[in-house]
């Protein structure tokens, strides 16, 4: 195995339809100013919808406030005109 | 576990048997006779006291198995083939009832995105609702008792799966189980969380005490899971099964604990609950996208499986929170009669 494929398997984030954003692998939740955050699994689900009320981790809100995040099918159409 | 008390003929022919040395050409088959009069007369296997509790012992020598009973006994042919007869009514009886949706998807996002839509509808009673605003301190004792028959063994159905899962399905299985049992820190195993729960509100939490007392329904929704989980061929059920419960658990345990908090109970009760709010946000992301989802797209057969799985969840649980709400809406007990001490 390449060193390279060693590293992509040791972390990986992944960012799930609708819904939070999945770290797994060997990583730190520190504040901004390197204050460990509370973390009691080693994969975690962070909150991208704003509204979960155990930030920074989701707790499924996401799904009650209809949090949409579909990636356009042809992001080039998606840019502003140029 | 204690050996529950027999509920009708089939239980407490069964019962009588395990009593007994295991022996080949024994009495199994009085026994196999019975369960099918049993099972052309039943108005519902589902709600059948005596017949979900037989099954439920059947499979309980599968697990930790029955005090005094002869270890032998699990694999006694006579009583495979008693747990086959009850099984393939229950599940003939589930295909006909549990609804399933239109579409097929076949790749792992679609099917993820088709689950948390199934689970996302549920319309039944709720149950979650009901314990964080109106349920009385004699309602939660009750809900944590239909809750204990599972809750003391929590995920063991399900790990029964792994060996017949691959790839990427296996490795987000063994993930979930991973966390449900701790993370290598036995205080942690949701489990033990459950049973420190119970002890909070001075209930024992010792596996299978209050088997007496909980309704065929209750069992019903063990013994699905554990039909799910010990069937090879229904593997494809046991993943949808999954995903469905965990994506109908982070929001409903968050009104639980609340339901416990307005009772006055600290976090070390509630911690059950919010570890589930957690833990059940991750969960349902990896069983409905690599679990369901990878297994359907190394195995696009299982399919129709998966959605009869996650679709069984919320139909059987829904049949038992509409059972427990209907009681306590009339004032009454959700549970069985208790049984008279034993001199
Ligand atoms: S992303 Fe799940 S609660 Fe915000």
């Amino acid at each position: 195995m390449s060193n390279l494929s060693a590293s992509e398997d040791a972390n990986a984030i992944v960012v799930c339809p609708d819904g939070p954003i999945l770290v797994r692998g060997d990583f730190e939740i520190v504040s901004t100013t390197g204050e460990p955050l509370p973390r009691t699994r080693r994969t975690v689900a962070l909150c991208r919808c704003g509204a979960s009320t155990i930030k920074p981790y989701c707790d499924g809100t996401h799904k009650l406030i209809n949090f949409r995040t579909e990636f356009p099918a042809d992001p080039e159409k998606a840019l502003p005109d140029r | 576990m204690k050996t529950p008390l027999a509920r009708g003929p089939v239980s407490s022919l069964l019962l009588d048997q395990l009593q007994q040395p295991p022996s080949e050409g024994d009495g199994s088959s009085v026994l196999l006779d019975r369960i099918r009069l049993s099972l052309a007369t039943t108005a519902d296997v589902v709600r059948d006291e005596d017949l979900q509790l037989a099954l439920f012992c059947l499979y309980e020598l599968n697990y930790s198995g029955l005090d005094d009973v002869d270890g032998h006994w699990e694999w006694n042919p006579g009583l495979l083939g008693a747990r086959q007869l009850i099984e393939s009514a229950f599940e003939d009886s589930l295909r006909s009832r549990v609804p399933l949706p239109a579409e097929r998807p076949l790749d792992s996002d679609g099917v993820a995105a088709l689950l948390f839509d199934l689970t996302g509808k549920d319309s039944g009673p709720s149950m979650s609702r009901f314990v964080a605003k109106r349920a009385t301190r004699e309602q939660l004792d009750e809900f944590l008792i239909h809750k204990s028959i599972y809750q003391l063994k929590e995920a063991d159905p399900h790990t029964w799966a792994i060996p017949r899962l691959n790839g990427r399905a296996k490795a987000a299985m063994v993930e979930i189980q991973a966390d449900e049992y701790g993370g290598g820190r036995p205080q942690r195993m949701h489990s033990a969380l459950f049973a420190r729960t119970m002890r909070g509100l001075g209930l024992d939490d010792s596996y299978g005490n209050y088997v007496d007392l909980v309704p065929a329904l209750t069992l019903a929704t063990n013994n699905m899971m554990s039909m799910f989980g010990i069937n090879r061929r229904l593997r494809g059920a046991i993943a949808g099964h999954l995903a469905a419960y965990e994506m109908t658990s982070s929001q409903p345990n968050r009104l639980y604990g609340n339901g416990f908090r307005r009772h006055g109970f600290d976090d070390q009760v509630t911690w059950y609950f919010d570890e589930h709010v957690e833990a059940d946000a991750v969960h349902e992301q990896i069983a409905g996208r690599d679990l369901a989802g990878g297994l359907v797209e190394s195995e696009p057969e299982l399919l129709e499986d998966v959605l009869f799985g996650a679709s069984a969840v919320l139909t059987v649980d829904g049949w038992l929170s509409e059972h427990i709400l209907g009681c306590w809406e009339q004032g009454q007990s959700s549970l069985r009669p208790s049984v008279p001490e034993a001199a």
